[in-house]
């Protein structure tokens, strides 16, 4: 318990200028993360999900205006870091994983180029020892025949193969915060489930602490330990795995699971749940609670602030409906 | 599933087959890629038969030669019992309409919402415009759009509702058959929800057949009466959804239901056993194409193509069961 965390985040917002008016993407947010844990991020489109992701990267557009009341990874605070300080973390202590293996990947270097180029920026190795470790790592993520494959060229290699190249890369370094932004969604579910047991396989044998962030309650329920609802901007509802889909508390994180077909649970061919209405728009000033418009339970007092309520287990959530209203999903 | 015996199929597949030609470098020959390798299929009236596979393995090829916009190397397509090759496709067309997966790009963002859903009747000369205009109201009804949207573009319209807008365009001809390859998966899941349920009700109230394309097979399973499993171009397993999931026969199925991710935090992701990679579809394995990659291989598998076992149920393409049929 003593241990400091590898990542706080307090009072995250994120605010977008555009001509409109002034888009709040971010709208406080709070969490932690300890070493070996899996923090799940589900939310829909435009819920804030990825722009939080990048933020804790230090990764976001200028344009946009990020602020928090802590940012701090191992006790150090990162806002107001020199950009030179965050090029030393990045891809050294914190990395990420994009979804997009085709697009993060460079075309015109080889997988050995750029597997070792990170290592080569943050230690002091030589150019071998860089390639033995990629090879090392290559192996480590099931590429068979991993010393010919690092004169190949990322158009080379099947989906799931870069996705696997993608992963080495972002763990040349050892890093102690993974950062992974919907890491299988572009790839088959076959493909899925090998990916996401290797990256929590080497979470575990790393000791890693990392984030995912995912729109499949799926993905989220086998590999979270703790699990943080965004909607609209706001963690809604967090807590560990097993409270957040066994006990489901925010009337929204009980619709999501009502929407999605479950074997055995839902009965073929009989109507899905479903969320009526969509997203409220962000621009301009935004109060009480941003579900209020779909929300069944919704009364007068959700426009006005909404507490947050907390069990001893650290289960959270933001509505004005306290512990007697849980109801099961 | 009751009249699974009696009503004639409204679409059938005999030994369809397409093969490209595909050039590896610019002095290589082209070599031939079979996309679809003599795949028969039957749907019967109302059914559901959901199509699943991983990417490559030529579902998207299949849904093409049935909505006619690519022609079979050889074998047949038959709607109602009449063979499509040398019909016009216009013809085809009135009969089988699709739904993509995007509904960013499967509309176009100059036309308005009313031009798109009546950009079929146009096509086809039905109507006159007054006809065409009551045609998209109702349209916009089935599908749960506000009358407003009419004179919209598809820029204001969220992802839910764009994909509203592409099936009253699929629908607006009152088509038998409707191909919907994908029709979710870049929909957010409460939005998926709603396209599930609107999909299934108007299957009842227009007694549609659907071919569903999806890789998420809880979304299969939800919605298909019967499932089709396909692998390198070949059906390899085929057979009532409930039977299918309840007791998958082909290795490969196996595989894929294992590897889905059901939302229970007590378990963790689980191991497919599918080590190799997807094999390249221009050198498929010898035998079973599925032998490099099958848990339960043996010897003849990688020499002999696996049989074709059928029962009253479906099909599996395996060497398990033909062994198991010949020892009964």
């Amino acid at each position: 318990m003593s241990e400091e965390p590898i990542l706080a985040v307090e009072g995250l917002t994120i605010d977008i200028p555009l001509a409109q008016g002034t888009l709040h993407a971010v709208r406080g947010i709070d969490f932690e993360l300890n070493r070996g844990e899996t923090l799940c991020i589900v939310g829909e489109s435009g819920s804030g999900k990825s722009l939080t992701s990048l933020a804790v990267m230090g990764l976001l557009p200028k344009r946009l205006e990020c602020a928090a009341r802590k940012l701090a990874f191992r006790g150090t605070e990162l806002q107001g870091q020199p950009a030179s300080a965050m090029r030393q973390l990045r891809g050294n202590r914190m990395a990420m994983i994009f979804q997009e293996p085709m697009t993060s990947l460079n075309p015109a270097y080889t997988i050995g180029d750029q597997l070792a180029e990170a290592l080569l920026l943050h230690r002091r190795v030589s150019k071998a020892e860089a390639r033995a470790r990629a090879v090392e790592l290559l192996g480590k993520v099931g590429i068979t025949a991993a010393e010919s494959r690092l004169s190949q060229y990322p158009h080379q290699l099947s989906g799931g193969l870069r996705q696997r190249v993608m992963i080495a890369m972002a763990l040349m370094c050892e890093p102690e915060l993974v950062i992974a932004d919907e890491p299988t969604t572009a790839l088959d579910v076959t493909i899925q489930a090998q990916i996401l047991r290797l990256l929590v396989d080497l979470q575990r044998e790393m000791n890693m602490a990392m984030i995912l962030v995912t729109h499949d309650l799926g993905v989220v329920a086998r590999v979270a330990d703790k699990v943080a609802v965004m909607y609209a901007g706001e963690v809604v509802e967090q807590g560990t795995a097993k409270e957040i889909f066994e006990h489901p508390s925010h009337p929204y994180t009980q619709g999501l699971l009502r929407c999605i077909p479950v074997p055995g649970r839902t009965k073929p061919g009989e109507h899905l749940g479903s969320i009526p209405g969509i997203v409220p728009s962000l621009i301009g000033k935004v109060e009480g609670c941003a579900f209020r418009t779909r929300c069944d339970l919704a009364e007068s007092a959700c426009a006005k602030p909404v507490p947050i309520h907390r069990t001893q287990g650290g289960h959270a959530w933001r509505c004005i409906h306290s512990d007697t209203e849980r109801v099961p999903a | 599933m009751s009249a699974a015996g009696s009503s004639p199929p409204v679409l059938e597949l005999a030994g369809v087959t397409k093969t490209y030609r595909v050039k590896q470098g610019l002095f290589s020959r082209p070599k031939p890629l079979q996309a679809v390798g003599g795949v028969d299929l039957r749907i019967r009236k109302k059914d559901v038969l959901g199509l699943v596979g991983e990417s490559g393995c030529g579902k998207s090829t299949l849904a093409k030669i049935l909505l006619g916009l690519e022609a079979p190397t050889s074998g047949r397509v038959m709607v109602d019992g009449i063979e499509a090759a040398g019909q016009d496709r216009t013809l085809l067309a009135r009969r089988i309409q699709p739904i993509f997966q995007d509904p960013y790009s499967s509309l176009n963002p100059r036309k308005s919402i009313e031009d798109i859903i009546a950009l079929p009747l146009v096509v086809h000369k039905v109507g006159d415009s007054a006809g065409r205009a009551q045609a998209v109201s109702k349209m916009l009804d089935l599908v749960g759009l506000p009358q407003r949207v009419r004179r919209g573009y598809p820029n204001q319209l969220s992802g839910g509702q764009r994909q509203r807008v592409a099936i009253a365009r699929a629908l607006v001809m009152k088509p038998e058959i409707v191909i919907c390859d994908e029709p979710t998966s870049a929909l957010d899941v409460s939005v998926q929800s709603q396209i599930l349920n609107l999909l299934g009700d108007l299957r009842e109230e227009l007694s549609l057949t659907y071919l569903f394309i999806s890789h998420n097979l809880a979304v299969v399973e939800h919605l298909a009466t019967r499932v089709a499993v396909m692998y390198l171009g070949r059906i390899v397993e085929e057979a009532p959804a409930a039977d299918l999931f309840a007791e998958p026969r082909h290795p490969y199925t196996k595989a894929l239901l294992a590897s889905v991710l059901t939302p229970d935090p007590s378990m963790s992701v689980p191991d497919t056993h599918l080590g190799a990679s997807y094999p390249n579809p221009i050198a498929p394995p010898s035998g079973c194409h599925f032998h490099p990659r099958c848990a339960a291989v043996r010897d003849i598998c990688k020499t002999v193509p696996p049989p074709h076992v059928s029962d009253t149920k479906g099909h599996v393409d395996c060497h398990l069961y033909a062994e198991r049929t010949q020892a009964a």
